[in-house]
């Protein structure tokens, strides 16, 4: 076996090792993991098929501290990823046996709530809805709602780009990260904006935001606060079959009403939120809708008839409307609860992202069905249908061998459909290590090489997160341009590429 | 082959440049029209091959915005590439080439009742909206052009032709270049396509303004219309000069019962002076960003410390001996001044200069983050976190100051956008910028010949 680009000399463990007491130093004796049993505990983030321990695991608790812990990394050559709350779906936060896993789940302050200014500085580790909850009081919130966002870190959100169900009309958190403070690849602390969104210069905190955690560690975020919106309808549609679902979708879409969410449940998913958490949605329904309505009072209330009427329009035959947060709740129990209620349905099952343009929506679900049928593999949809982001659940049993494997060929599929539909393989988990294969049939060479610029300038070693989001590196020290042949370390057989 | 040569057989269209040929007063050698992204490529790659410098020209509207292009052999004009390629009106979704107007695409999205909810004073291009990273009043609500553009096309210095992103509004496959273009003045390469997410034209509108007496009074205003819960797309301030009101404007926008609706409670909430219009006021959207000629300055600011950026630019104003117009989209923490274009250079520097060291120190920083810093700067808990970590042995950098570590190192900027010739050589156009390492790390990857608008852009990028 040849090695790693990304290593030294010394043997992946040994090397790694070699840092214990550097690291000690740095975290303190409890920031510092190298237990294999307690390793083992950070081999996967939420994308549980793909595992691997971290060589060492460290837990900073100030943003010096990451810098001074990559700087270690960086001197000794060893490859080093982050970790936030560990909720990904993707990979991205997948350890290197070789590497550090640097965990912010400690850095967890919340610096400051500037109300007049609609602004917050957190630390990475702090907890998407924690943001929420402590701007409450001044009756702003932090938009971007990843269905993880008890658990999931803003550190987390940035490096995903996360969005949400209501990212169809608030955006996603790139549209709400104003300022960040990293440490770049070398172990340099540095602020990437002013958290005015007007600072001068080249935009790195949005080209920074939904990088993977591959250009640098995030160790402060200024975000954007909202004000909390006066009035909230949810409402719940049920129709006899999908196409009606989505008819009403179009319709809803077409008539200029922007809707906080739009959600869509088929009925394999439906009838596993029911064995689940018994969410009672109506019964025989083909489809459920959850249209939620948010904004000044006297608009809500037009546009919840508005809608109401689209919907029954498009032949909906039971409405139902919450008007307080209980009620809400009520609604949103089933959806909510929909990727882990299949476990009810099927023992295993593969959570898929993929997007297509809203108005291919009904295409593509019916494709997906023929794909099921044919495999005889059962796919539950679940998705956000405002913005056409797919999350269909490929359900197999992982007793039967090669259920899995058949399982990821239907899941591939389906990303198919989306490139060939003119979507995306990922909406909102990222590429990770779970898709860098799927990046070459979204993007040409040239999209590749040039997106990898972007890494050579802030990580020309490659040691930040390595190994995710592109199928292949790019060798920054080379003669810029597309490259024409084999490096020449690759060709004479020094290193793989991977 | 000559160089014309050269060139010409790159891209049908290739004309030596002529006096309205100038860039930022820099003249350029050629001027290549192609007339689509392949052509754009080809005589990017000949331009590379020959070792010129290259600056893209759509309509030529901010085309001296920045500092002055150390050289220009040739300019790309875009307007060639000039065509809507699919609007996808049922996923309000447009991707369109470089050169296509903003006002052409103004009229063919109206036509489905939707727009691309960015309202620049000048429209220009849609590669100039995206490369200058202009806005309007609208960033309250729609943000920049980096808000809404959700895929690019870019010939890259080396003639490479690259996208990111899509035609889909939710997509986290691989890095945004869009955002990294958005801004970036011309210098990391040719923006040649994008694809924007569009927004339904509203069916009605209104306006409710107010002068107020003070900047405090201006800022109460503005701050009840953004923390209220109606919605507004934007709410700007106009103070035509000193001493004067500061007018107040907040735009609603919605259907026709709700804006009716929202436009009577606003004005009750701004009380006494506060009165509607389905109309824009003459100032609107026409103020000092607005000023084609002279010196204009964008400030952009938390936006609480509205009062404060007012009073540095009334400070550096009245010590440098200029009266300028200033006025923006406060709610956003973005006005601009504008300075007339025969004041005279020295006093403009002075008042760029003051402006600057007003805006770095501790009068604009938010009131929460000046409370952190009080907290910390004695012997506060963030002390004592940092003085826990044994530093000295590996080489922490300690943090020479907690306050600093837990915050950006400055809260506001003054970008001088253009200026006249004398101005221009008297001020840094950029002033400090954030991370300039990274930066110019940026640009001599995707540029290492730095030959794409060498020298206009921040940190002499």
């Amino acid at each position: 076996m040849t090695a790693r680009l990304t290593e030294t000399g010394a043997p992946a463990g040994t090397a790694v090792e070699a840092l214990i007491p550097a690291m000690t130093e740095i975290c303190g004796p409890d920031g510092v993991l190298s237990d294999p049993l307690q390793l083992a505990t950070y081999e996967c983030d939420g994308l549980t098929s793909h595992r691997c321990s971290p060589g060492l695991v460290v837990l900073p608790t100030t943003a010096e501290q990451v810098a001074a812990v990559v700087a270690a990394c960086a001197r000794a050559g060893i490859p080093f990823v982050a970790r936030g709350s560990g909720t990904g779906l993707s990979g991205g936060a997948l350890p290197r046996a070789d590497g550090v896993l640097i965990v912010t789940s400690k850095m967890r302050r919340i610096i400051a709530i500037d109300a007049a200014s609609r602004r917050a500085i957190v630390e990475p580790g702090v907890t998407n809805l924690s943001v929420s909850k402590a701007a409450e009081p001044y009756r702003l919130f932090y938009a971007p709602d990843p269905s993880s966002q008890v658990v999931c870190s803003v550190g987390g959100n940035v490096a995903e780009n996360s969005g949400g169900a209501h990212c169809l009309k608030h955006g996603f958190t790139v549209h709400h990260v104003t300022g960040l403070q990293i440490v770049t690849p070398d172990g340099e602390l540095t602020w990437l904006g002013d958290g005015t969104g007007a600072a001068p210069g080249y935009d790195l905190v949005g080209a920074f935001t939904g990088s993977e955690g591959t250009l640098g560690i995030v160790t402060k975020i200024i975000v954007k606060l909202t004000r909390i919106p006066e009035a909230v309808t949810t409402l719940l549609a049920a129709f006899r079959t999908m196409g009606a679902g989505g008819a009403a979708v179009s319709a809803i879409i077409g008539s200029g009403i922007l809707p906080g969410a739009i959600e869509m449940m088929d009925a394999l998913a439906i009838e596993a939120a029911e064995a689940a958490v018994a969410c009672r949605y109506p019964e025989g329904a083909g489809a459920v809708l959850i249209v939620e309505l948010d904004g000044p009072a006297g608009d809500v209330e037009r546009e919840t008839a508005a809608v109401r009427a689209i919907c029954e329009r498009e032949g909906a035959y039971e409405i139902r409307a919450a008007h307080d947060a209980a009620e809400r709740a009520a609604i949103w129990t089933g959806r909510k609860s929909a990727f882990a209620a299949v476990g009810r349905i099927s023992p295993a099952y593969i959570v898929q992202d993929g997007v297509v343009p809203r108005t291919a929506l009904g295409e593509v679900l019916d494709r997906i069905a023929e794909l099921s049928a044919a495999s005889g593999i059962r796919v539950a949809n679940v998705f956000h249908a405002g913005d056409g982001n797919l999350h269909p659940l490929v359900l197999f049993d992982d007793a039967k061998p090669g259920a899995e494997e058949a399982a990821e060929v239907v899941s591939g599929q389906i990303l198919d459909l989306c490139i060939e539909h003119g979507g995306s393989i990922t909406g909102e988990h990222g590429v990770g290590m779970d898709k860098s294969r799927y990046m070459p049939k979204m993007f040409g060479p040239g999209d590749l090489d040039t997106m990898q610029l972007l890494r050579c300038a802030f990580d020309p070693a490659g040691l930040c997160n390595p190994g995710k989001i592109f199928p292949t590196p790019r060798l920054c020290g080379e003669v810029p341009g597309v490259r024409r042949e084999a490096h020449p370390l690759v060709a004479s057989g020094q290193v793989d590429q991977f | 082959m000559t160089l014309p040569g050269v060139l010409s057989s790159a891209c049908a269209e290739v004309r030596e440049a002529g006096p309205d040929d100038l860039v930022a007063g820099v003249a350029a050698r050629f001027v290549a029209r192609p007339a689509d992204v392949a052509e754009a490529a080809a005589v990017m790659r000949a331009a590379a091959d020959e070792g010129l410098t290259a600056l893209p020209r759509g309509t030529g509207t901010r085309l001296a915005w920045g500092s002055p292009p150390a050289s220009c052999d040739l300019v790309i004009d875009t307007r060639g590439l000039n065509r809507v390629l699919e609007h996808a009106a049922g996923d309000l979704v447009v991707r369109v080439q470089a050169g296509v107007g903003l006002d052409q695409l103004a009229a063919t999205l109206a036509a489905a009742g939707q727009r691309l909810a960015l309202d620049p004073p000048w429209p220009g291009t849609i590669g100039g909206l995206l490369a200058t990273g202009v806005a309007g009043p609208l960033r309250l609500r729609y943000g920049t052009p980096r808000d809404l553009v959700i895929g690019i096309t870019v010939v890259r210095a080396d003639g490479t032709v690259a996208s990111s992103g899509g035609k889909v509004v939710k997509n986290v496959a691989g890095y945004d270049l869009g955002k990294l273009f958005a801004g970036s003045y011309g210098t990391l390469g040719l923006i040649a396509e994008a694809a924007f997410r569009l927004h339904p034209l509203p069916a009605a509108t209104a306006f409710v303004t107010l002068d107020a007496a003070d900047p405090d009074a201006a800022q109460a205003a503005v701050a009840a219309a953004a923390d209220s819960p109606l919605a507004p797309s934007a709410a700007e301030i106009n103070c035509p000069a000193r001493g004067e009101p500061v007018r107040v404007g907040v735009l609603l926008e919605g259907d026709a019962d709700g804006v009716a609706e929202r436009c009577a409670r606003l004005t009750r909430l701004l009380g006494d002076g506060a009165s509607a219009s389905p109309t824009a006021p003459a100032w609107w959207g026409r103020g000092a960003a607005a000023e084609p000629d002279g010196t204009v300055i964008r400030i952009g600011f938390w936006a609480e410390a509205l009062p404060a950026v007012l009073a540095a630019v009334a400070a550096a104003a009245s010590d440098a001996g200029l009266d300028p117009l200033v006025g923006g989209s406060a709610a956003a923490g973005v006005i601009h001044a504008a300075v007339p274009g025969d004041a005279p250079a020295a006093a403009v520097a002075r008042f760029v200069d003051r402006l600057r060291a007003a805006l770095g120190g501790p009068a604009v920083a938010p009131a929460a983050a000046a409370e952190l810093a009080g907290a910390v700067s004695g012997p506060g808990r963030l002390v004592s976190a940092a003085a826990a970590s044994p530093s000295a042995a590996v080489g922490v950098p300690a943090a020479t100051s907690p306050a600093s570590a837990d915050v950006p190192p400055s809260w506001a900027s003054a970008v001088v956008l253009h200026a006249p010739p004398e101005v221009r050589a008297a001020v840094d156009m950029w002033g400090p910028v954030p991370s300039p390492g990274l930066m110019r790390a940026v640009k001599a990857q995707f540029d290492p010949g730095h030959r794409m608008a060498p020298g206009r852009f921040a940190g002499g990028i």
